[in-house]
C-alpha cells in the first residue's frame, strides 16, 4: 500500500486494523483482563461464604438443636438464636401481609387505570425515588412515625410496618413489570366477551401476573429479612426470652443478633455470629429457591 | 321519539358502583407511595427543625468535631464534617474497588461471555447483591482485614477497624449494580454499530472499547452515580468494620465514621426522644437524604437520556 491511499483510509482503518503481532497480543491480555476481573467478583463470593462457614459451621453443628431453640445468653457456648429466628419469621410474615396487597394494588392502578396525567407522573417518579432511599432512613421514618407517633414502641408491628414500607416500593415494580408483560390480546379477549375492566384485571390480568409477582415480592422480602439498620433504628431489642404472643410485643431478629455478636471481643461470639449468618443465609437460600421455583413451574410463556 | 334513540346507545345507564370503588381502592394503594414520602420528610424535617433550635445550623455544617456526650448531660459537639468525610472515604473507597470490577465484568458478559456461562454468571453476581449488609460487614473484620490487609500492609499500619477494610465490603456489594446496570446499557447498543466496526477490520477489543463503552456512556454513568448513592447510604458494613471514631483523615488504615454509622451508634445507645442528641439523629439523617436523593435523581436523568438516543 502506498502512502497516498494510506492517508485517504478511514481512520479506524489506520488506526488499529492491521493484524500487527502487538495488536493481537493486546487483544488477547484485554480478553483475559476481562475474565480476571469477572471471576475476582465470584471469587470474592465464594470466600465471604467460606469465611462464614469455617467459622460458624463447627458452632452450629455442636448442637443444632440447642443452637436453634435456646435464647441468649452471656456465655457464647449457651447462647442460642431462638428468640431472633422466631422475631425474623414473624417479621417477614407480617410484613409480607402488609406490603403485598397494597403494592399488587398500587402496581394495578398504575398499569391498568392510571390516566396519564401529571398525578400519575409524579406517583412513578416517587415510587422510583423511594426505592434509592437507604434503609437506615426508613429506620428513622419508623422511629418517628410507628415507634413515637403512633406509640406502638419497639414491637413486632413498628418492626413489621417499617420494612413493610422499605418494601413496598421494590415490590410495586415486580408486580408492574409481571403486569405488564400480560399481552394486551388477552384483555381484549376478555372486553370481546363482556367484561368490565375490573373483571377483566381480576379473572384475567392477575391471575397470569401472579407467578412473576409473587417471585419479585419474595426477592423484596428475603432483601428485607436480611436488613439490619432499620430494626436497630426502632429498636428493636436482641436480649429478649420471650417469643411475641401479640403484634404489640416486642420482638428480635436474626441480623440484629449477628451483629450484635459480631460487635462482641470474644472469638466464640464471632463462631456464633458465623452459626447464626449460616442459619440466616439458608432461610434467604428457600426463600429464592421458592421464588424461583415459583417462576419457573407457573410463569406463562405467550 | 328521543327515548328510542337514547336507547340504541351502547352506553350503560346504571353507573357501576362496586367497579369504581375498586378502582377508588387502588388509587389509595398508589397514594400511599407518597404518603411514604410525606411521613420521610417530614419526621427527618421536623426533627432536623428542633434540633437547630438548640444547635446552630452554621456550626452543624462547618464544625469539625463530631463529639455527642453520652449519659445524661446532653450536648457536646455535633460537627457533621467529619462524619461526611468518613463517607467520602467509604464511598470512594468503594467506588475504586467496584468501578473496575464492575466495568470489567459488564464489558466481559456484554461481547465477550457466550450464552452458556452468562447464564451462570449473571445469577452468581445476584446472590453477590443478595448477601446481607451485616454478613458482609462480618466478613470485613474476620477476614479482609486479618487475613488480608494486615499481612500484606503489617499489623501496625492497619488498625483493627478501618476505612480500607468498609471500602472493600462496600466495594464488593455496588459491583453488582455497576456490572448489571453498565450491561444493560451495553446491549441496548445497536448490533449494527458494532458490525460497522467490525466491517473496517476492527478486532473485538476494538469495538468494545471504542464504540460500545462510548456508546454506553451515558448508562455506565448512571450506574456509577447510582452504586456511589448506595455505598453513602450503606450502614452495616461500615458501622461494623470501619469503626466508630469521627475524624478529618485521609488515612485508610484508620478507624473512621460515616454519618450512617453515627446513626446506628446512637441508636444503639438508647437516647431518650426530645434530647439534643436524639435531634441530631435526623439532622445527620436529613443530610444522608438529601445527598442519596440528589444523586438518584442525577442518575435517573441521565438514563432518561440515554433512553431516548436508542429506543
Amino acid at each position: 500500500m502506498s502512502a497516498v491511499t494510506d492517508a485517504f483510509a478511514p481512520s479506524a482503518l489506520r488506526r488499529g486494523a492491521t493484524r500487527t503481532p502487538v495488536k493481537i497480543a493486546l487483544d488477547a491480555v484485554f480478553a483475559l483482563l476481562l475474565f480476571v476481573g469477572t471471576v475476582v467478583g465470584v471469587v470474592a463470593l465464594g470466600v465471604l461464604l467460606f469465611t462464614i462457614y469455617d467459622k460458624g459451621w463447627d458452632r452450629l453443628m455442636a448442637d443444632p438443636v440447642a443452637f436453634l431453640t435456646s435464647y441468649v445468653s452471656r456465655l457464647p457456648q449457651r447462647a442460642g438464636i431462638k428468640a431472633a429466628l422466631w422475631g425474623s419469621v414473624y417479621l417477614m410474615l407480617l410484613t409480607a401481609l402488609l406490603c403485598f396487597p397494597i403494592g399488587v394494588g398500587a402496581a394495578v392502578y398504575l398499569e391498568e387505570f392510571a390516566p396519564k396525567n401529571r398525578t400519575t407522573n409524579f406517583i412513578e417518579a416517587n415510587i422510583a425515588n423511594l426505592a434509592g432511599v437507604p434503609s437506615v432512613v426508613y429506620g428513622l421514618l419508623g422511629l418517628g412515625v410507628f415507634a413515637r407517633f403512633f406509640r406502638l414502641g419497639p414491637t413486632l408491628l413498628a418492626g413489621a410496618l417499617t420494612l413493610a414500607v422499605m418494601s413496598l416500593p421494590v415490590i410495586i415494580v415486580a408486580a408492574r413489570e409481571s403486569v405488564r408483560a400480560v399481552p394486551q390480546s388477552v384483555r381484549l379477549g376478555a372486553y370481546a366477551l363482556g367484561a368490565t375492566r375490573w373483571q377483566t384485571v381480576w379473572t384475567q390480568v392477575l391471575p397470569a401476573a401472579l407467578p412473576g409477582t409473587l417471585t419479585g415480592a419474595i426477592l423484596a422480602l428475603s432483601r428485607a429479612i436480611g436488613e439490619t439498620a432499620p430494626l436497630l433504628v426502632i429498636g428493636l431489642p436482641v436480649v429478649i426470652f420471650t417469643l411475641p404472643n401479640s403484634l404489640n410485643d416486642p420482638a428480635s431478629a436474626l441480623p440484629l443478633l449477628i451483629f450484635n455478636w459480631t460487635g462482641r471481643p470474644q472469638a466464640s461470639f464471632a463462631e456464633a455470629a458465623a452459626a447464626a449468618s449460616i442459619v440466616l443465609l439458608a432461610l434467604l437460600l428457600a426463600m429464592n429457591a421458592v421464588a424461583i421455583f415459583l417462576r419457573n413451574r407457573f410463569s406463562i410463556r405467550w | 321519539m328521543a327515548r328510542a334513540e337514547s336507547d340504541l346507545s351502547i352506553r350503560r345507564r346504571r353507573p357501576r358502583t362496586g367497579e369504581r370503588l375498586v378502582v377508588r381502592a387502588l388509587l389509595v394503594c398508589a397514594v400511599l407511595s407518597i404518603l411514604v414520602t410525606v411521613g420521610i420528610v417530614a419526621v427527618l424535617a421536623l426533627d432536623t427543625f428542633e434540633f437547630f433550635q438548640h444547635y446552630s445550623p452554621v456550626e452543624f455544617f462547618t464544625g469539625t468535631t463530631w463529639a455527642p456526650v453520652g449519659g445524661r448531660t446532653d450536648s457536646g459537639d455535633f460537627g457533621v464534617l467529619p462524619l461526611l468525610n468518613g463517607t467520602l472515604m467509604i464511598g470512594l473507597g468503594a467506588l475504586v474497588v467496584g468501578l473496575p470490577l464492575g466495568l470489567l465484568t459488564a464489558i466481559y458478559l456484554s461481547e465477550y461471555a457466550s450464552p452458556r456461562v452468562r447464564r451462570v454468571l449473571k445469577p452468581t453476581l445476584e446472590v453477590l447483591a443478595g448477601i446481607p449488609t451485616v454478613v458482609v460487614g462480618f466478613f470485613a473484620l474476620n477476614f479482609v482485614t486479618p487475613t488480608l490487609l494486615r499481612p500484606i500492609f503489617g499489623d501496625e499500619t492497619v488498625f483493627i477497624f478501618n476505612a480500607a477494610s468498609g471500602a472493600i465490603a462496600v466495594g464488593l456489594m455496588i459491583l453488582p449494580i455497576i456490572a448489571s446496570i453498565s450491561e444493560d446499557s451495553m446491549r441496548a447498543v445497536p448490533t449494527s454499530l458494532r458490525e460497522a466496526a467490525y466491517g473496517l477490520g476492527s478486532s473485538k477489543r476494538q469495538v468494545s472499547l471504542r464504540v460500545v463503552v462510548p456508546a454506553a456512556l451515558s448508562g455506565i454513568a448512571a450506574s456509577v452515580i447510582l452504586a456511589f448513592s448506595r455505598a453513602v447510604g450503606e450502614t452495616m458494613a461500615v458501622t461494623i468494620a470501619a469503626g466508630n471514631t469521627p475524624k478529618i483523615t485521609g488515612d485508610f488504615f484508620t478507624s473512621i465514621q460515616t454519618l450512617t454509622a453515627a446513626i446506628a451508634q446512637t441508636v444503639s445507645g438508647e437516647v431518650p426522644a426530645g434530647t439534643v442528641r436524639y435531634n441530631s439523629l435526623f439532622a445527620v439523617g436529613s443530610t444522608l437524604f438529601v445527598i442519596t436523593l440528589a444523586m438518584n435523581l442525577l442518575s435517573a436523568r441521565i438514563v432518561r437520556r440515554f433512553r431516548q438516543v436508542y429506543q
